[in-house]
């Protein structure tokens, strides 16, 4: 098959534009060969679900088929463009090996059975384990690719239904300390910035954000920007070259895991040249001399020494922040799956407190999310917090979100924090949590540490529901698997990293029996027969518009708050942006424009956490520091990666990604296009490592830690020396092993430790200590890992 | 020994035995990762003071003892406290046992701090009431942390049990 253009041109064509001017509009078709737009029988309307952009699109459909893709001109995210696996991914939609009847584990095998059996088999255990554990048994892990409308169910089911604080999202994998950084600095979660911001910026940083393959519609924007007039200067802290990396003015490649030491060393220069808007600062935030304290500690000749960075490249990224006139800044993996993530990322926030550049054209921050509908599971409580960012420590919270539910409050778990993922897996391994309803998510391939991860799953005495559109490798594992259909095949709404919110409408059929996870969700509800204080059903919608309906007044005066929209607001023209109100109908471009946060004690979503040890902040805590309408600013000392390279494991190890592939490849695995861009697992080697051992593009290594070794081709890259680079998305589906290795490991999680961010609770996929080796005899002299892009050719 | 000399070589030795409560703990429950990571982390801020506190010690001359390295390891969980009888192999109720041992010891610690930051204004130590405010918050973070921690998990230990 002859590459498509736009996989080794994933960006396309430039449109320059200069600050403040339109983006121009550019729209992307991608249709199946031999069509042209006019054998398309009707365009649906939906956004993009491979990423967390939220790039509107039209669904093409002939036949009742799925048959490519339109960027939506009118939309404001993406004005027409969409990215390679936007172009390419709805063709698994069509796979053959659609999951298409309910499959239940009889004598060990999975066999096919009817709807009413495999629920019968999920409703029978759900009440004998309430029976005798109550709710503690009972564990829901779900994804950020679901629908606000079915989180929200799944959280009222769970949380006001059955009354386990067992709820978490993958997006503790991936943006969890995004939430948890907003929630540090301004008390809610709630993206203070805008994609607009890119028109305005003259200076945009990215920390740890390798934009132009995670959002690469969002960094065409940039690129748009960079082949104007006036472009904006660009800031990039990344070990890799990236592609935003070549394209920045300044790049910082610090050594894993010293992030904080790095930020704490550009606040103090910040502070030393007095770049601080001291009118800004005394009239909208709390704990500047604090922050002035602790950064004291950390001169650049230091952090210079720690992160293994040019002291002038510092003082340059410094002048950068401290000099730039519109800021924006954004934030991703690199610094949330990295070691002290939420104290890093917090960070970040405080560079524009400091300049007092939030809330205006071209001054935000982006605190990315990796999945399309991350912001959901955070916002309608299926990641565990309480719906609405609502606080599990306010009882007057806890209060009025039992009288949306008609309920008693004492139904709603709010006690301790919620239970986060990791912890859900280690009373799964303890055997405290005996049913385990895993939605839309791969934790057998995403998880850290998969031979422990394979091992709890596989456990006997844990049921394991998984309800997926493929036969994952988690789903491989499960007791009763249930088929879901997937986007374009059920209607819902979702809502993006800048909070655009767009309406998906159903354009085909699911295959076979595959039911909306809505309707799944709802079946389980009727099957337990859950009820309000008042005997009537507790769930009290049975669609998405229902739903949705039903989430408004959950959301209603909350900071995200989706009163004035409606499913008809949605049609025909642009995403919106919440908050939107009576008094803001069109939506809310930028938070925050007026100094005045969300942080009232009576009104906030958190009162905060202990950066370095992730206690909870105590109200009466948060009280004293007399936040009322002020953001916080936090300072964090820097700690030590837990865990080093030493003579034995002289490298360290991160993982990542590609912009072909999409987690675990279930949908771009299946697409060929994208399958073909990155067929196979490689490992990034700096030029200089690879030099010094003698080995050369396309050897074949073996990565090796004390949890496990993978087998994977050399890409030489420009890399930090002493930094192996492995991308996470290679699993066992499309191997012999089926869910785990059958010779060799090839996921990059068999090597990665168990250990997480104890504010966010994120785990840590970017500081492990391993070792190579080439292994002997096999050397092919071919070039490894994904396409080049034409810009590294 | 002057009372200041008393309460300065009593504090070394709790700071001491409360790192060695960490590191006893890291070990014991290396399987509940965020207790194990955490315990290694606080030790080292005890570890910190403790050195805080011997170079206090010799700016003053005053002698120090050393702390027997096990004996915190040995001491029974819950120390200070009666408990009623249980199965000492239950790692979920030694996990509680093990938080409120550190939270006891450190509150202990906290209150040396105290006792030490009230008579370096008094004494007008400008060197000794520095090191108690760099000190004395890390004791507060590490009894809030096993607070924390102990307000998290006993829930499900309770319920399961």
């Amino acid at each position: 098959m002859a590459s498509h253009p736009r996989i080794a041109h994933p960006w396309g064509r430039r449109t320059p534009y200069g600050p403040g001017e339109p983006w121009p509009v550019r729209e992307d078709v991608q249709l199946a060969d031999g069509l042209t737009p006019d054998d398309v029988d009707r365009w649906v309307q939906s956004a993009a679900v491979l990423h967390s952009n939220g790039d509107g699109l039209d669904i093409a459909v002939k036949d009742g088929r799925i048959v490519g893709v339109r960027g939506r001109t009118v939309d404001r995210v993406n004005h027409g463009r969409l990215g390679p696996k936007d172009l390419f991914g709805w063709q698994a939609n069509h796979s053959p090996d659609r999951l298409t009847r309910p499959l239940v584990r009889r004598d060990g095998r999975l066999v096919e059975t009817s709807w009413e059996t495999a629920m019968g088999v999920v409703v029978d255990r759900t009440r004998e384990l309430l029976a005798e554990q109550g709710p503690s048994a009972l564990g829901f892990y779900t994804t950020g690719q679901l629908f606000l409308e079915e989180y929200y169910t799944l959280g009222l089911i769970a949380h006001g239904g059955l009354g386990t604080n067992h709820v978490d999202g993958n997006t503790r994998l991936c943006t969890a300390t995004a939430a948890a950084a907003l929630k540090q600095s301004f008390a809610s979660d709630g993206q203070p910035g805008s994609y607009a911001d890119i028109d305005h910026a003259d200076t945009i940083a990215l920390f740890g954000h390798n934009m132009a393959e995670t959002q690469s519609v969002t960094w065409t924007r940039v690129l748009d920007r960079l082949a104007g007039p006036n472009p904006p200067r660009v800031l990039c802290v990344d070990p890799r070259e990236t592609p935003v990396a070549r394209a920045a003015t300044v790049h910082l490649r610090p050594r894993p895991g010293t992030n904080v030491m790095l930020m704490n060393a550009l606040l103090r220069e910040l502070i030393e040249h007095d770049w601080v808007d001291h009118a800004y600062v005394d009239a909208h935030t709390v704990g500047y001399d604090e922050l002035v304290q602790r950064v004291a500690d950390y001169p650049v000749e230091r952090a210079a020494q720690v992160c293994d960075v040019p002291v002038g490249d510092l003082h340059e990224a410094a002048r950068l922040l401290g000099t730039a006139g519109r800021l924006l800044s954004t934030v991703l993996q690199g610094f949330y799956q990295s070691h002290q993530a939420t104290a890093a990322a917090v960070q970040v926030n405080n560079v524009h407190l400091l300049r007092g550049m939030l809330g205006r054209p071209g001054c935000g921050v982006l605190q990315m999310n990796g999945q399309p509908t991350a912001q959901n599971t955070r916002e309608a409580g299926a990641d565990g917090d309480l719906p609405g960012f609502r606080n599990w420590s306010n009882d007057a919270h806890v209060a009025d979100l039992a009288r949306i539910w008609n309920i008693d409050p004492m139904d709603i778990p709010h006690y301790a924090a919620p239970t986060h993922l990791m912890q859900i897996m280690r009373y799964a391994e303890q055997g405290t949590i005996r049913l385990l309803w895993v939605t839309g998510t791969n934790p057998a391939v995403s998880l850290p540490e998969l031979a422990r991860v394979r091992r709890i799953l596989a456990q006997e005495r844990l049921l394991l529901v998984v309800q997926d559109i493929f036969l994952t490798e988690t789903a491989q594992l499960a007791d009763v698997v249930l088929p879901a259909a997937a986007w374009g095949e059920k209607t819902g709404t979702f809502t993006n990293t800048d909070r655009t919110v767009h309406l998906s409408e159903k354009a085909v059929e699911p295959p076979g029996e595959a039911r909306p996870d809505l309707d799944i969700f709802l079946d389980y509800a009727r099957g337990l027969d859950l009820r309000d204080q008042d005997g009537d059903p507790l769930v009290k919608w049975s669609d998405a518009e229902g739903a949705f309906e039903g989430w408004k007044e959950c959301s209603r005066g909350r900071p995200c708050d989706y009163s004035g929209l409606s499913y008809d607001r949605l049609r025909g023209g642009s995403g919106i942006q919440w908050p939107c109100t009576e008094d803001a109908p069109d939506g809310t471009e930028r938070l925050y424009a007026d100094g005045r946060f969300f942080s009232a004690p009576d009104y906030c979503e958190s009162y905060g956490r202990d950066l370095v040890t992730g206690a909870p902040v105590s109200p009466v805590e948060y009280r004293a520091l007399n936040p009322d309408g002020r953001a916080v600013i936090k300072a964090a000392a820097y700690q030590s990666a837990h865990e080093r390279p030493d003579a034995e494991l002289p490298f360290q190890l991160i993982t990542g990604r590609t912009i072909y592939h999409f987690h675990t490849r279930t949908k771009t695995g299946r697409a060929p296009e994208l399958q073909a861009a990155a067929p196979d697992v490689w490992v990034e080697v700096a030029a200089a490592d690879a030099a010094e051992q003698g080995w050369v593009e396309g050897d074949l290594l073996e990565v090796s830690t004390p949890r496990g070794s993978v087998q994977a081709r050399l890409r030489v890259g420009g890399i930090r020396p002493g930094v192996l680079f492995l991308p996470f998305h290679y699993g066992y589906w499309d191997t012999g092993g089926g869910h785990a290795p059958d010779g060799p490991g090839r996921a990059a999680n068999e090597l990665t430790l168990t250990d997480w961010d104890p504010a966010s609770k994120q785990p840590i996929f970017k500081t492990a200590a391993a070792r190579a080796r080439r292994v002997d005899g096999d050397r092919t002299a071919a070039d490894a890992g994904p396409t080049r892009t034409e810009e590294e050719r | 020994m002057s009372r200041l000399a008393t309460a300065i070589a009593d504090l070394h030795l709790a700071e001491q035995e409360l790192a060695a409560a960490f590191g006893a703990m890291a070990q014991r429950h290396s399987e509940d990762h965020e207790v194990f990571h955490l315990s290694r982390d606080l030790a080292e801020w005890s570890a910190r003071h403790v050195d805080e506190l011997a170079h206090l010690a010799s700016d003053r001359d005053i002698a120090l003892i050393g702390a027997d390295a096990d004996r915190a390891d040995d001491a029974p969980a819950g120390v200070g406290g009666r408990r009623a009888v249980r199965d000492r192999d239950d790692p979920s109720l030694r996990l509680l046992d093990d938080l409120r041992d550190v939270h006891r010891r450190a509150a202990g610690v906290s209150l040396d701090w105290e006792v030490l930051a009230q008579a370096a204004q008094t004494l007008r130590d400008g060197e000794l009431l520095a090191a108690c405010q760099r000190a004395h918050p890390d004791t507060l973070r590490q009894m809030r942390w096993a607070d924390a921690m102990l307000k998290s998990v006993a829930p499900q230990v309770m319920a399961s049990g």
